[in-house]
């Protein structure tokens, strides 16, 4: 690893903490994480390691405590709401377990989701051509150009998940955050999805962070990060920790 | 743009929400019905009242008048010249009618009123409300050769609802003195026949009456028992109710002998109410006609006045529909009423009268230019008013009852705006997860809010849409509706005999209309604002996490 290129994604010390009552849940206890650009990593750890929280705070769903965020060398911890809207919207792909697709949508409409939320009803109308192109065309990458009109219940979970993933794409983030994307899918089916991801990551050197807790699937990133009662147990290439 | 887009497939696959408006559009649609029914009553109370009351109103407190109206006139319009159209000056003082029926007297209180028959109609729609075609272009106090309308001239039916007036006129005068005659004849023949104490053949198979008609019958048969007067009394200076001899005309009975059957005495134009009523049918029954004879006493403008006499000949009918009016109101030619009066000043000729109707140019502001007389004319002589000012409480009364009417019924809409916030609530946290996805694509949380105050409004549109389409089809429609009711019910939902009206009245005022919906959508939008906060508020992850 080179110090020249600063990490696309880079994380210190983050906290965070979640009261419930009188209890205080120390969930995330000093993070340090680094994604370089066209990463694929993966932070494996058991449930209630903190791996989703830290991937929520990466993405910016929610405020950490205390540490720093950096996006392309800018923090984007202390950021405004509106900014933080607006890097969700443009530079951060997320992709969760359940697919989280929005039922009132098509396949096609669910991708252009971002895009509607970009744009105003004005800008809508001059950008939507292209941008449905765009759309149409991620969608038939992942082999689903002919059911662009189906409704969420219409598609199979790995459809939903192929879904999924091209709303991520559709805005070119910087970084893809995938939270168990294969979790609630069979093996078959769940090593599909793998495979479009580390395909993803090959051709298009797209930045991944795949959050798993199935080692198997966690294996397929470049690297390992495994968390441990809110810290980096460690960092490991995969092959190292293969070996190991 | 995905706010729009959500809204509407919101809008299409929420059926539950759609429910929740039907009370807007059903009080939407009440509110609009109840409005324009309640205009339409209130625009033909207002339309009649106006209709005898000219825009401004000069009277004196004194019933003797003021003297001079050309002076009051020539000042008045040097007052207020420029919105001025028209001026006439009225007689009015409460007197009494009596009139004879079978034989007996029957008395009423009324308002006499002394008009100017050239002017007056120009300055109030008093002619349009007379039931004679020709009186209705041109007002005569002469009695015209029949002619008078039997079927009501202001309501859309075609039934002839007033048979009674069909013989109205000289026709029904010459009848009637005819009668006289013969009935007279009769009698004279019966006393004679029984002083001679020669039995008379008893014909008491048929009443006195139909003995009388049976001579008239065979009288008609022959040569007509009376010459016809071929001039109608409009075109024939003679016959207006202004002969030349006065005295008698003033006292035709005391005085020289008048041949009724020929002349009239001076006309008047009693309301419809003070001599007619209808009966269950629908069907006016009238007790005196054009062409009978009336006796009025009034005061004098002596102090302290004295009541006096006359007799007078009814030539045609006034009907406003408004029976304060057609129970009260005589009209008659002012000239005649200030001689009979003594308003005439013996030395000088100079009248005096009691009011002067004034009437202003369209769109003039009454109010304005009743303020700059009051200004000229000094408070303790003369009373300046609007006719809006002489019917003050009862257009209030209106006016108030329309507005509790619109409170309750707005209220109704209020209840529906309750219903939505419920069901805006639930359908919040149905949708919390989308939220959490949209916010995780970026959303702000003023996105959110918009979605369902836009999904608000939406449905406050096509609620109040609904019931403006209802509501308006109901309105144009009423009276079909009513119609096709009393054929159902085989009652009777509105009863003309009542109201004077021969059908309902509806009135869709655009602005008032445009209000209802403002405010409905308004409701409807205010609302959906605590659930739309609630939305915006939601923790993205808390959301996302939500099952």
């Amino acid at each position: 690893m080179t110090d020249a290129a600063p990490p696309l994604l880079r994380v210190r010390s983050l906290r965070k903490q979640y009261r419930s009552g009188d209890t205080t849940l120390e969930v995330l206890r000093g993070v340090d994480f680094d994604l370089a650009a066209g990463e694929f990593v993966s932070v494996v750890g058991q449930s209630g390691s903190g791996k989703s929280t830290l991937l929520h705070l990466m993405g910016l769903l929610d405020a950490a405590d205390a540490g720093e965020i950096e996006l392309d060398g800018v923090r984007v911890d202390g950021l405004s709401t509106a900014g933080r809207d607006r890097l969700r919207n443009t530079a951060i792909g997320m992709v969760f377990q359940s697919y989280h697709l929005l039922p009132e949508f098509d396949a096609l409409e669910n991708v252009l989701a971002p895009l509607m939320v970009r744009y105003g009803v004005l800008e809508w109308l001059r950008v939507r051509g292209a941008a449905r192109a765009q759309a149409r065309g991620l969608l038939d990458r992942f082999g689903l150009g002919g059911r662009l009109h189906h409704k969420p219940r219409q598609l199979s979970g790995g459809e939903m998940q192929r879904v999924a993933i091209a709303r991520a794409l559709v805005t070119q983030p910087r970084v893809l955050l995938a939270d168990e994307p294969t979790g609630n899918l069979d093996e078959a089916t769940g090593a599909g999805i793998l495979e479009t991801l580390c395909e993803l990551n090959r051709t298009d050197g797209l930045s991944i962070v795949l959050v798993t807790h199935d080692a198997a699937v966690a294996r397929q990133a470049d690297r390992i990060v495994r968390l441990a009662a809110g810290r980096v147990e460690d960092a490991l290439p995969a092959a190292q920790r293969l070996a190991g | 743009m995905y706010k729009l887009l959500l809204c509407w497939r919101y809008l299409r696959t929420r059926w539950i929400a759609l429910a929740s408006i039907v009370s807007v559009t059903l009080g939407v649609a009440t509110m609009i019905v109840v409005n324009s029914v309640m205009a339409g009553f209130s625009y033909e109370m207002q339309t009649r009242i106006h209709g005898i009351l000219s825009d401004l109103v000069f009277e004196s407190h004194s019933l003797s008048g003021f003297q001079d109206p050309q002076w009051h006139m020539d000042e008045i319009r040097r007052a207020a010249g420029g919105d001025i159209v028209g001026m006439t000056p009225t007689v009015a003082v409460p007197a009494m009618l009596n009139f004879q029926v079978r034989g007996q007297w029957v008395t009423r209180q009324i308002m006499f009123i002394g008009i100017d028959e050239a002017s007056h109609a120009h300055v109030s729609d008093f002619g349009r409300y007379l039931q004679h075609p020709g009186n209705r272009t041109q007002l005569s106090f002469g009695l015209r050769e029949g002619g008078y309308d039997t079927v009501d001239s202001q309501s859309d039916t075609t039934l002839p609802t007033r048979p009674a007036l069909e013989g109205a006129g000289w026709p029904h005068r010459r009848m009637r003195v005819e009668r006289e005659r013969v009935w007279r004849e009769k009698l004279d023949a019966d006393r004679r026949a029984t002083h001679a104490a020669t039995p008379v053949p008893a014909d008491s198979t048929r009443s006195v009456d139909q003995q009388v008609d049976a001579v008239l019958a065979a009288t008609s048969a022959g040569a007509p028992a009376v010459a016809t007067v071929a001039d109608t009394p409009a075109t024939d200076p003679a016959a207006t109710g202004k002969p030349a001899d006065p005295f008698r005309q003033a006292r035709p009975e005391e005085g020289t002998r008048m041949d009724p059957a020929q002349e009239q005495f001076t006309g008047i134009v009693p309301g419809i109410g003070l001599a007619s009523f209808r009966d269950t049918s629908g069907i006016d029954r009238f007790l005196v006609l054009p062409g009978d004879d009336v006796k009025i006493t009034f005061p004098t403008s002596g102090t302290p006045p004295k009541a006096v006499s006359d007799t007078f000949t009814v030539v045609d009918f006034y009907e406003s529909k408004m029976s304060e009016y057609d129970s009260n109101f005589v009209f008659v030619p002012i000239a005649d009423l200030q001689r009979m009066r003594g308003m005439i000043d013996p030395q000088t000729g100079i009248a005096s009268v009691n009011s002067i109707q004034i009437k202003l140019r369209e769109g003039a502001d009454l109010n304005q230019v009743r303020d700059r007389l009051r200004k000229v004319f000094p408070a303790d002589l003369y009373a300046v008013s609007t006719w809006r000012d002489k019917q003050g409480p009862l257009l209030a009364a209106v006016d108030m009852e329309m507005s509790v009417l619109n409170i309750l019924l707005f209220l109704i809409i209020a209840v529906a705006g309750f219903g939505i916030l419920a069901i805006f609530f639930m359908i919040v946290v149905e949708k919390t997860r989308d939220i959490g996805i949209l916010k995780s694509l970026g959303a702000s949380a003023g996105g959110i809010g918009g979605i369902f105050l836009g999904y608000g409004l939406f449905l406050g549109m096509v609620g109040a849409g609904a019931g403006l389409a209802l509501g308006l089809a109901i309105a144009w429609n009423i009276n079909r509706i009513r119609v096709a009711v009393e054929w159902l019910t085989g009652e009777q939902v509105f009863d003309p005999s009542i109201y004077y009206f021969y059908r309902i009245p509806s009135i869709v005022d655009p602005f008032t209309v445009a209000w209802i919906i403002v405010g409905a959508v308004g409701i409807a939008v205010a609302s959906s604002v605590l659930p739309a906060l609630r939305a915006a508020r939601l923790h993205p992850v808390e959301a996302l996490r939500h099952d």
